[in-house]
């Protein structure tokens, strides 16, 4: 009886490696380090298909926050970054983790509020003096905090504004350290102001009764760029695949594709390569 | 080697080599001395019996004796030489509750068989046997722990047989038993003694004592105050404690 | 804000639409939570036993380590086995980053010990019963191990069982090895939290019943077995 016992445990280990074995069975697929905007606005899976399907090439998408995407395509984890945060992108390309940066196409933040607007700062466009009222009457602020793109442009707009929000973080300003996804859900349930990229916005789902508060300033624009990570420097980068990627996105029929996708009526990505 | 029975103070056995020796054996827990320093021989084809009161030292001198327990002082030999694996699988040993394995009735006999190396259709037969012998041939694939008391100890004890020892030792085999059940576990041991396996039974019951015991050992307070034929201990006590009890159970028992 | 109701339409909607997507995450959910449990289980249920039925110097240790490492925290798991695995890391050529097998891992390091622990306990209970029988039949270390094992094994089927539970709640190591990929690694736990990123909070609500469902399925199952075997004192 032991013996039997034996024969189905062995067959079980047999099955568990059969199993892990499968995932890597195929080769033309890439790895892209993206961030989470891009991914919970459904842009890819509106244009990622198209091009699976024009070329044969699976992308396997891993939507971080830009900080940590960033981070993981220096490891080497990744064959295309593919994010927006353009100082750090720069920085990542003069170090050598990667080739070229292109910009790809923008979209633009906006900070949404509660219906009551403690700070009287709906439909404002100038962000400076938005994000100072807010400041002045000490309104909650629900901020990321986590290192991503969006929190970098964020962080640039408080300094522009000349107002230290670590001196009151905790206390109305608030990091979640979260995505933007989370820092929605926590931020509309605490009644707090948010900076969220439109895209993100329009697809979220749990809005309650917030509306767009800020938009419009030229300062809120938020680029996205995309590199192929450096092959000399990370041997696993299956270069032509991933730079095959980049060619097609910024070719004419990528961009119209980003054109094209549209959430309730509104384009939600602006394409401007080259 | 030095010949161990020449020591030993029952000298009508003194001519049979011992089957196992005991030598200046002590063996202490909690700082007290539950066996001290014994000196004795079992001989081969006997039926030795072990009694005296509660804590007296009977189970603890039984697993001295089986190797289940190290000594604390002087030591145990079996056929002259020390208790090793090999001495070990020339013994067996039923306990006072039977320790059944969550298995079936004919797969506690087959592990058994399977730790002396016995498989295949060898273990099968011998499995089967012993069930027979023990009368529980048609219980064989029901589970081990859900025969009755007396079943399981039948169990217990064809478990311990199956295994062909030279020296089956019995910790109070019968003390939970009704008198049928009794009768079949002591019809059993008598048989096996019968194919010439030698028997070490600890009982607290007299009349089991006189149907079954060759020799006995009369233990009193961790001290050997016996130790003879069964015949001449009940006739002449040598010890004021040995008769005492000995009255004191007689009466009981009428 | 929420009903209840809602949810529990929205999870109905979920089961009655069925489609490929979503039978997808379920069969990676239960493949990569049960291939775990099994390798913990090739690891953990021998190690067990061994500390559960010997003693030798440093039991101790071992016992208040396997005890400790019941409570990893998942996300510290993943880190570690994002680092090992990453193109950078040592373990870098086997390109297991962002596959099943990066998660099985990460997964397999959690349950490992809360298998092994719980082992222990129930082995070093059944050895206080068998020990003084093993030892008078002569049984040797191995034999010991084995007989221990297959005796106790409908409560270590519970053992195997809290294992599972573990695993397939599991969300901060999968989602750091495993990257939440569309149709690659993308299992319930994933995908409830990136359900909830989207506030789409009634669908990830709905798929968290669907979890719980699946949880209760896996344990009723092991319950009705052992329950069999209650009556047959075979547990």
């Amino acid at each position: 009886m032991i013996r039997r016992h034996f024969l189905s445990l062995a067959a079980s280990i047999l099955l568990a490696l059969g199993l892990t074995g499968t995932a890597q069975a195929e080769d033309g697929f890439i790895v892209v380090q993206s961030t989470t905007s891009t991914q919970n606005s459904g842009l890819f899976d509106h244009i990622l298909p198209i091009f699976t399907d024009k070329t044969g090439i699976e992308v396997r998408v891993v939507a971080v926050g830009t900080g940590q995407a960033i981070k993981n395509a220096a490891n080497g984890d990744g064959d295309v970054l593919f994010v927006h945060a353009k100082p750090a992108e720069e920085k990542f390309v003069a170090q050598g983790h990667g080739l070229a940066r292109s910009d790809v196409m923008y979209n633009d933040f906006v900070i949404v509020g509660p219906p009551a607007d403690p700070a009287g700062v709906a439909g404002m466009s100038d962000v400076v003096a938005a994000l100072g009222k807010i400041a002045e009457a000490e309104a909650p602020f629900a901020s990321r905090g986590d290192d991503s793109g969006t929190n970098k442009a964020e962080l640039r707009l408080w300094g522009a504004a000349g107002i230290d929000v670590r001196a009151a973080s905790g206390d109305w300003y608030r990091e979640t350290g979260s995505g933007m996804g989370a820092t929605l859900n926590t931020g509309t349930a605490m009644g707090a102001y948010i900076m969220t990229d439109r895209a993100t916005w329009i697809a979220f789902g749990n809005k309650g009764d917030y509306k767009v508060a800020v938009e419009g300033d030229a300062k809120m624009f938020n680029q996205y760029g995309i590199i192929l990570v450096n092959p000399e420097m990370h041997k696993n980068v299956k270069a032509e695949l991933g730079q095959t990627f980049i060619d097609w996105v910024l070719s004419d029929e990528g961009q119209s594709a980003i054109a094209g996708y549209k959430v309730d009526g509104q384009q939600l990505f602006f394409p401007n390569a080259g | 080697m030095r010949d161990m029975t020449l020591d030993m103070p029952t000298p009508d056995c003194a001519i049979a080599p011992a089957l196992l020796a005991c030598e200046g054996l002590s063996f202490e827990a909690g700082g007290k001395r539950l066996i001290d320093n014994f000196t004795l021989a079992i001989h081969p084809g006997r039926r030795t019996l072990i009694m005296g009161p509660n804590g007296a030292g009977k189970s603890v001198l039984l697993r001295l004796m089986h190797g289940l327990i190290t000594p604390t002082g002087g030591h145990v030999l079996w056929q002259g030489r020390p208790l090793d694996r090999a001495a070990r699988h020339a013994q067996a040993m039923v306990f006072q509750r039977p320790v059944m394995l969550r298995r079936s009735v004919l797969a506690n006999l087959k592990f058994a068989l399977t730790v002396r190396g016995i498989t295949g259709a060898a273990r099968a037969r011998q499995a089967t046997e012993a069930l027979d012998l023990a009368r529980l041939g048609d219980m064989a694939r029901r589970p081990a722990r859900v025969l009755s008391g007396g079943e399981q100890q039948r169990l217990a004890l064809a478990r311990a047989l199956v295994c062909q020892p030279r020296l089956l030792f019995l910790d109070e085999p019968t003390s939970s038993l009704d008198p049928a059940s009794t009768r079949a576990i002591e019809d059993l041991i008598n048989a096996a003694h019968a194919r010439g396996v030698s028997i070490v039974m600890v009982t607290h019951d007299l009349g089991q004592a006189r149907r079954m015991g060759d020799d006995v050992l009369f233990l009193q307070n961790g001290t050997l105050a016996e130790a003879g034929p069964l015949q001449d201990v009940l006739a002449a006590p040598k010890t004021a404690a040995t008769r005492a009890w000995l009255e004191g159970r007689l009466y009981t028992a009428l | 804000m929420f009903s209840l109701t809602d949810i529990l339409g929205e999870a109905f909607g979920l089961i009655l639409t069925w489609d490929r997507n979503l039978s997808e995450i379920v069969m990676l959910s239960l493949r990569v939570t049960l291939s775990a449990v099994v390798i913990s289980c090739l690891i953990g249920l021998p190690l067990g036993a061994v500390v559960g039925a010997f003693r030798f110097p440093g039991r101790g240790l071992v016992t208040v380590l396997l005890n400790t490492l019941m409570g990893l925290p998942p996300v510290v798991v993943g880190l570690v086995v994002y680092l090992m695995l990453s193109a950078s890391g040592p373990l870098g050529v086997l390109q297991l980053l962002y596959t099943p097998g990066a998660m099985i891992i990460a997964q397999t390091i959690l349950v490992t010990p809360i298998v092994a622990a719980l082992t222990k306990q129930v082995v070093e209970d059944l050895h206080g019963e068998y020990a003084e029988q093993f030892a008078s039949l002569g049984v040797g270390a191995f034999d010991r191990i084995t007989a221990l094992l297959w005796d106790a094994r409908y409560s270590l089927l519970t053992v195997a069982l809290a294992g599972f539970g573990r695993a397939v709640a599991e969300v901060g190591a999968v989602l750091i090895v495993g990257g939440n990929i569309n149709h690659v690694t993308r299992v319930m736990t994933t995908t409830i939290a990136l359900e909830t990123s989207k506030g789409n909070l009634e669908l990830a609500l709905a798929l968290g019943l669907l979890l719980l469902s699946i949880a209760v399925i896996v344990n009723a199952a092991v319950m009705a077995l052992r329950a069999s075997a209650v009556r047959a004192a075979y547990a």
